[in-house]
């Protein structure tokens, strides 16, 4: 698994010069289109971290947890990941912001933090996709887009731990 | 895939709800000084998050971009294309909506986020033409569940936060959200599937 980066990276890089690309400026506009959006979410980021750090040590965060937990524990699922989990359909960014809170605090390598990583990795912001698809083309009635969106997101916290659960012998 | 700056005024509420959440308690609990601390640290970490990720970021969008530049989205798109005509059945195969439902999945697939959402929004215009009113059509719904669904090939925006902090192979959790996307995608279609087929017009929204 270490080498799907090296690997993925070199394979680009050779397609590209077989078919005559000029590698190394394509990365380089690439990666300014990186650094761009960087720059673009920072603002973003940061005010939804410094959120994210409020609730915690106010211990609105905690009490919230407390309270799910047995739901949490009946399923099986991590309370710790409750809030981002259910943040994620709604917004992209507090979900960003509380993932980074979760991989500090319990380590990118950890059970929760692989879950965390995974869930994150496998859901999309559902309501902007929503919304930004069907205003564009002046849609109102979205039918049944909604509940099978949020379904395909349910089964992916689900499955987001089962899978580190199957995958990784903790 | 993760877009962090997506959000708009959804955000304005979200932002204030958890500053003005965490104020009132803090009073209740009287731990002023705790959350006085906590706006410094969320800075500090904050701006060290950004920095950290910042240059694996730029790394693998230089590297999809060579991709893009090379025509590999042009070859996902071919690739995709028997799997998206069974999904997409009512799409004639050779219709300019279907071409750019392909492009969209591929752009998805690569993780060039934005040329994904201006391909997609092409082809809801295009399926818009065959739609009076303001009704999604079974394509439009199908399509907006697919994108709903994250389809990238990897997931490099939170491989870049698991390197910053530390993580020892910010990848080795590709299998698991392959396995997930998939299936949970899959669960999203049929679910969408089985509301188009018995008719869905009490659900409607």
């Amino acid at each position: 698994m270490e080498y799907v980066m090296p690997i993925l990276m070199g394979s680009v890089l050779l397609y590209g010069l077989m078919r005559k690309v000029a590698v190394f400026d394509a990365f380089v506009a690439g990666a300014k289109e990186g650094m761009k959006i960087l720059y673009d979410i920072a603002p973003t980021l940061i005010a939804l971290i410094v959120g994210v750090s409020m609730l915690k040590s106010s211990g609105v965060m905690g009490a919230f947890c407390e309270l799910l937990s047995p739901l949490c524990e009946k399923i099986g699922f991590p309370k710790e990941l409750l809030p981002m989990t259910l943040l994620r359909p709604v917004s992209g960014g507090s979900s960003t912001a509380l993932l980074s809170d979760v991989l500090k605090n319990y380590g990118p390598d950890s059970f929760i933090g692989r879950c965390a990583s995974v869930i994150a990795g496998s859901t999309e912001t559902t309501f902007y996709a929503i919304s930004v698809y069907f205003s564009a083309v002046n849609i109102k009635k979205i039918r049944h887009t909604l509940f099978a969106s949020l379904m395909a997101d349910f089964t992916a916290a689900v499955l987001g731990v089962l899978s580190v659960n199957l995958f990784f012998s903790q | 895939m993760i877009n962090l700056a997506k959000g708009g005024t959804m955000l304005s509420y979200i932002f204030t709800f958890m500053v003005g959440v965490s104020v009132v308690f803090s009073l209740i609990f009287g731990s002023g000084d705790d959350l006085s601390r906590s706006i410094t640290e969320g800075c500090g970490d904050a701006v060290e998050l950004i920095i950290t990720m910042s240059a694996m970021m730029c790394l693998w969008s230089g590297v999809m971009n060579v991709a893009k530049v090379s025509g590999l989205t042009e070859k996902i798109s071919k690739l995709c294309a028997p799997i998206l005509s069974f999904i997409f059945k009512d799409v004639d195969k050779n219709s300019k909506a279907f071409s750019y439902i392909s492009m969209n999945v591929s752009a998805n697939l690569l993780g060039l986020g934005n040329a994904a959402t201006v391909l997609g929004i092409k082809a809801m215009k295009e399926l818009a033409q065959d739609v009076r009113g303001n009704v999604a059509s079974d394509s439009m719904v199908t399509f907006v569940v697919l994108n709903t669904a994250s389809l990238q090939l990897l997931p490099t925006t939170i491989a870049a936060m698991r390197a910053s902090y530390g993580s020892d192979s910010p990848f080795d959790i590709i299998f698991c959200v392959w396995f997930t996307s998939i299936i949970a995608l899959m669960v999203g279609l049929s679910v969408n599937k089985i509301f188009m087929k018995t008719g869905s017009k009490k659900w409607n929204m």
